[in-house]
This record gives structure tokens, sequence and C-alpha cells, in this order.
């Protein structure tokens, strides 16, 4: 450990003791219950796809006939691949077009016949999970076959609305530099309590997440990847009411990270805590197995709240992130962590708060590709003033030694990107990495000076609110406001109605699979 | 200076006319055909912008495609002062205890605010900025004055339960944040919520605000509501016209 901070090892490891008993009974309300969406991810993996005549995914309408006849407190599977054995289906679609139809009489299978339902279902599951793990060492044999970039990796943004328009538009920005793309989905879709279907060609400030726009895409990046001899990585969103379904979807078109934060959807879009607890726990377990790299949203706090006053917000949520994260069977590699550089320039010494606040999280969190976010809060309009923020932001991630850089655009707030906005904004990258790249090594700061305090004050105050967190419950400290400056009651927010308490008997041959890689 | 005048832009010499501007043409820079023709489409476009003489002082090739360009000039038409027009505020801006002490005299009682994202839009900071205690731009929100009772429903709200949420509230005032432009989606959204409360409570309906970065001030009566805050909007404005509409003030205003 080549600290800079003169951090305390104990008063680092009493955190992520504080985190841990922070997060454990929210795991345990995990383990004890479903969602809507975890059972549809279940069919998904067994290669359940396509959409009825109004664009409803068979999976909803498969998972919505089980939940009215025999409920879903002991999951989809036993239900449905009882039907399909003593129904003689040949395949699920035909099942839930029958079933959408209220041709088909589910029940609950004993005995040898739930034996059977049950040995049937792992086979289906399996194969998907199978196609999970093909994908992976797929992404492997491709990054073998092209190269990894170095870190910091450039991470840019595509976000037209329409898949097509979207593919040259990440090919170029790759070609420019580019070593992660982002697909930013259509603004509506996080509360959409379902996964469109096919190719999309219109959404509202991004592009709906659908598996053909996936594959879609992944399919041009592996182009662009053979053609430059670098891997270019993909990026989506899992958070909102289908986090197990999109994670699952990810992992079956190797994408390779996806924004999953564990109270994103709480706080910023309220959705239902206990139904985002317990979706993400699925979720992460499938990225998990996938190898996809999550990013945590922890630079959302920081926009609604003063990013020098509640630094500290931050590194609690990354730490409960990080528990979360291990917990699902997240190795460190996997965790990308966010933050970002959100602090008033008209602050005296922001730069220098900026540079303990990174620092600090790099030194808490080793392993971990930590993702820097730009600033945006006080992009003002002055595109010139703005461009020179953006210089400093890049300086602070090189200097820090940030994992994932999410490339700044002078224009931010104005419009989405123009081309030039894209290409000024990485040849600041380029300037200020080729100019300080090696900062990182040479900066020490004082041992006892302003940027050591800070960062040790910072994290006290993480250990105190991790120590007030602990003592009320994390889903009383949510409701109270704790993050985000935002109230979210436990009972309150979109989706509660999809979560369902598991009786004795509940089978998840997903759940089985994907706690058995741990 | 004269306020009703003619001026020009100002470089560095009263009336010297001269500005910049940057922009990209879909127009290789490679060789050196290829780059003088792509400087003189760019003079070309800056000619017929009216900058005359110009000179490209930057020109870079982004892609096998594309061109950048910063160019100055200097622009021969004359700025008439005195036919600029300007929204003036109709309201003074009042500090909170005032805003306090003026809805307990006239309404005796909290006033009622209610706020939402509606349509698809799920950018909350607009409302959360002029709602939340936090506030925005070194002012607190809403929620901070005492007299004002604040309904934040967040976003993606449908317009019926925005409608059904302001009755069961008796709300006084609806605000409402609209971020997302795409396809004009924040005037049709503004259209059909102005429509539902037109509909939905008659002349008993409740004062509707709306804001977002994209809304032109000068445009609520076409939208069907009362008024529009434009981009940097701060909760004290808020709270200054909601007293004005619906607190009245001590003299015509």
């Amino acid at each position: 450990m080549t600290g800079k901070l003169n951090l305390d090892p104990t008063v680092i490891a009493g955190a992520r003791e504080l985190a841990r008993r922070a997060g454990e009974p929210v795991t345990e309300l995990a383990r004890t219950h479903t969602t809507v969406s975890v059972e549809r991810a279940v069919l998904r993996l067994a290669g359940l796809d396509g959409a009825d005549e109004d664009g409803m995914p068979w999976v909803n309408r498969l998972a919505d006939a089980v939940r009215a006849t025999t409920g879903l407190e002991h999951g989809v599977a036993l239900p449905v691949w009882d039907a399909m054995l003593t129904g003689g289906y040949p395949d699920l679609r035909t099942l839930a077009v029958d079933a959408a139809a209220g041709l088909v009489k589910f029940r609950l299978p004993a005995g040898h016949e739930g034996d059977a339902a049950s040995q049937a279902a792992f086979r289906s599951v399996k194969k998907g999970i199978s196609r999970i793990d093909a994908q992976r060492a797929e992404r492997d044999r491709m990054i073998a076959a092209t190269s990894n970039p170095p870190m910091p990796w450039i991470y840019l943004i595509v976000a037209t609305g329409d898949i097509y328009e979207d593919i040259p538009q990440a090919q170029a920005a790759a070609r420019e530099g580019a070593d992660i793309i982002a697909v930013i989905r259509s603004t509506g879709q996080s509360l959409l309590d379902y996964v469109p279907e096919g190719a999309t060609r219109e959404g509202y400030a991004g592009t709906y997440a659908t598996q053909e726009n996936f594959r879609l895409m992944r399919a041009a990046l592996d182009d662009v990847s053979t053609e430059l001899g670098r891997y270019v990585r993909l990026t989506n969103y899992a958070s909102g009411l289908c986090m197990p379904e999109i994670a699952s979807l990810a992992g079956l078109e190797r994408l390779d990270m996806m924004l999953n934060d564990c109270m994103y959807g709480i706080i910023f879009r309220d959705i239902n805590p206990v139904r985002t607890f317990i979706d993400q726990r699925f979720s992460r377990q499938v990225h998990a197995r996938a190898g996809i790299v999550i990013n945590t949203g922890e630079d959302n706090y920081l926009t609604t709240a003063d990013a020098v006053d509640a630094a500290h917000t931050v590194v609690v949520s990354q730490l409960l992130n990080e528990y979360f994260g291990r917990e699902a069977g997240l190795a460190d590699a996997q965790l990308g962590l966010g933050h970002a550089f959100e602090i008033n320039p008209e602050v005296p010494d922001s730069f220098l708060l900026e540079l303990a606040h990174a620092q600090l999280i790099r030194e808490l969190f080793p392993d971990a590709p930590l993702k820097y976010m730009p600033p945006t809060k006080h992009m003002t309009g002055n595109v010139f003033a703005g461009y020179l923020l953006d210089a400093f932001f890049n300086l602070c991630g090189v200097m820090t030694d940030q994992s994932i850089l999410l490339i700044g655009m002078m224009t931010e707030g104005i419009h989405t990107p123009f081309l030039s906005d894209r290409d000024l904004a990485l040849e600041n990258v380029r300037y200020v990495r080729r100019a300080a790249a090696r900062l990182g090594q040479e900066f020490r700061p004082e041992p006892d000076g302003f940027v050591a305090q800070r960062a040790r004050q910072v994290l006290g105050e993480s250990v105190d609110l991790l120590r007030t967190i602990g003592s009320q419950g994390l889903l009383t400290a949510i409701a109270e406001g704790t993050f985000g400056v935002t109230k979210r009651p436990a009972d309150g927010g979109r989706g509660l109605d999809g979560v369902v308490q598991r009786a004795e008997g509940y089978f998840n041959p997903a759940s089985d699979l994907l706690e058995v890689t741990q | 200076m004269s306020l009703t005048g003619m001026v020009r832009p100002y470089g560095d010499t009263t009336g010297d006319g001269r500005v910049q501007l940057s922009f990209t043409l879909p127009v290789p820079f490679g060789d050196e055909t290829e780059r003088a023709r792509a400087e003189g489409a760019a003079l070309q476009l800056a000619a017929k912008m009216g900058l005359d003489p110009a000179m490209v002082v930057h020109a870079k090739g982004m892609g096998p495609d594309f061109t950048f360009f910063i160019v100055y000039g200097r622009v021969s038409h004359l700025v008439d002062l005195s036919a600029v027009t300007v929204t003036e505020r109709e309201f003074p801006v009042l500090p909170a205890a005032e805003v306090n002490l003026r809805i307990r005299s006239a309404l005796g009682r909290k006033l009622v605010v209610v706020g939402a994202c509606i349509g698809t839009d799920a950018h909350t900071v607009g409302i959360d900025a002029i709602l939340n205690v936090k506030g925005h731009a070194g002012e607190k929100g809403l929620e901070y004055y005492r007299e004002i009772r604040v309904v934040n429903m967040g976003s993606q709200v449908g317009v019926a339960d925005l409608v059904a949420r302001a009755a069961a509230e008796h709300a006084d005032a609806v605000l409402v944040s609209q971020v997302v432009t795409q396809r004009d989606a924040h005037l049709s959204n503004t259209r059909e919520m102005s429509a539902a409360f037109h509909a939905g409570f008659g002349l008993q309906r409740p004062l509707l605000v709306v804001g977002g970065p994209r809304f032109d001030p000068s445009a609520a009566h076409d939208l069907g509501v009362d008024k529009i805050f434009g981009r940097g909007t701060t909760p004290s404005e808020v709270a200054s016209y909601l007293v004005h509409a619906l607190a009245g003030e001590g003299e015509a205003a």
C-alpha cells in the first residue's frame, strides 16, 4: 500500500465493518423475497424473448399469467415448466401465447411432478447461463486478439435515440480515442416495468436498452475493435424497474459495463427501496458471472447536494455499494465505484478539495476501477470557462490515478454534444495525459497538509454517518433523506406491488446457479 | 452610452464590429486541395452570414468527412437598441419572511404547491432545485418557507395523476418542470397538462407554472399556463411570483 494520505487502516476497516452491518439486513430481505423482474429474468435466461402485437414482452405476459393463478411466492419456474411438461409445449413462446390467452391452467407441482418440473427448468436456464459464460470467454478472446487499452479508459456517451444513428457515432468516437462507449438510455425507460423489444429508432434523450440494440452495438464495436487493434468496451444502464432482466440481457449480449447502483433508483427515480435492493442483488449476481464491470452512481449525489458538504455521503454510498457488490459475488476489479468533480469553482482551494476527495477514494478502494465524472453542475454556458474546468477535471483524474474518465463536454447542459464538442473534449484529455500522465507518481501531498487533513476529515465524517445509519437501519436512513437530500420511505415509490415474499419451497434455478459461483 | 442608439459588436475598438464563431462543415480536410476548399467553404458561409472581412483562424479535420472551423470577422450590421424588447418582471422579489407574512395575512393558511416533472421527463434537477429545502444558487427552496406546503411528486408523473393530486391537496399552485425537449416534448406535455387542468377545474383551477431551460417565457398564454420560468430561475423568484399572483399585494402591480 503506497498511501499518500496517512489514512489509519483501523479506521478504514471499521468503516467497512459498519457498511457490512448496515447492509446485512437488506441482503436478508433480498434473500427472502423475489420480484416480478427477477422472475422474468429467469424466463429470459431460459430463452423466452419477443413480444405480443402491443409490444408487451412474452416474459411479462407469462409471468403475469402465473402470478394470477398460483402466485409468485414459489417462483415462476415450477408452474411454468410443469405446464410445459404436462401440456406438451414445444417451447416457452408457445406456452406464453396460450397463457396470455387464458388457456393454461398453472399449478404448483409436487412430488415426482415437482422434481420433473424443477429439472426441466434447471436445464433450460442453464443454457442461458452457459451462453453468458461463453460470452465472457469471447470477451477474453477478443481482448487477447486486439489489445486492452491502458487506464485511464476514456468513456464517451452517444445518445441519439436511434440505434442506427448511434452506431456510426460510436464507431467514430472509438476511432477518435474512446475506450468505452456508453449508450444513454431513453429517459423514460427506468420506470417501465418491461424491457422493450427489437431495434429501436426513437427515444427521448437516449436510446432504449433492448436485447437487439445491445447485440447490434456490440457487433459494431467488435468490428471497430478489430480495425483499431484495441478492445472497445460497451456500457449500458441496468438501473430501474427491470434491473435483473437488463443485467441478464447484457450478459447474454456481451456488454462490458453496466450502470448498477444499489440506491440510485430509489433516490433519483423514486423506485421502491425494497424492490430496488432485491433487484440489484440478482442483477449483480448476473454481472458477477458475466464478468461485467458495474458503474455506481455516487456522482448523482453531488448534483443535488453540495459537493463539499456531501463529500462523505459519496464515500458512505461507495462502501455500501462495495459491500452489496462483494456479497453478490463481484470481484473488486468489477466495482467501478463512481464519484465526480462537482465542487463550486468559486470556492477557495476547490481544486485541492477535489484532489483530496479523489485521492481518498483511490486509497480506500485500491483495486476498484474507479469511475470519475466531469463537472456538470457548475458548467454555466460559458463554454470557454467550461473547457478550462474540464481540463482541471482531467488533471485531477490523472494525478489521482482514476481508472475510467467520463469525458466532459464544454457544452454540458446546453445541448447533446456536437461532433466538434466531442473532438475538442478528446483534444483536452489527450493534452493532459501527454503533459502530466506521470504527475501522479511525483505528487506527494504534505503529510499533515490541507489535502491529507481534508481526506481524513471526510473519512471521519463517513464513519460517523455509517454509525448513524447502522443504529437506525439503512431503510430508515433512506426514508429520512440521508442520501441526495430526498426522502424515500420503504413503503413508497414505484414497483412495490412487484415484490413478493418467498414461500417455503421457493425455487429459482437461476439464483441456484448464480449463488453457487460464489 | 445611449440605450436607444445604434451599436455594433465591440472587439477592441468602438464600432469595429468584430465577432467570433465556430462551426463544422461536412467537408474533408485531407490534402492541400481539400484544405483550401474547406477554408473557402467556411469563408463563403461567413460571408453569407454577414462577416466581411472574415478570417479562418483555425481549421481541423475531424475524421475523414468533417472539418471544424473557428472564424473571426467584422459584421456590418447595426443593433438598434430602441427596437429591443424585454419582458420586465411584473413582481418584486421578496425575502422569505415577507413571503410568509403576505401568505399569512392574505390567505390565513398555508399556500399549497404541488410540483412534478410530467411526461417521460426524469430530470428532477429543476423542480428539486426550486422545491427542496436545499434549494439552488444559495437560496433555500420552497420547502423552507414556513407558510408554503410542498408536495413534490417527483419525475415521470402522469397528467391525470397530477390533476388528481392537485385536487386532493387543494393546491393553490401547480409547478411543472420540463427539461427534455426532444421533438418539442416540453411544449406538447405542457399543453396536455394545461388542457387537463382547464377541463378538470374550470375557473377554479390552481395557478399553473412551468419551468425549464428551453421554454420561451413569453409563451405562457399560448401554452395555457399562467407563468413560465426559464434558465437560472431561483426559488425566491418563484415564491415571490406565487405571492404576487395568489396572495395579492398592497398595491396594483
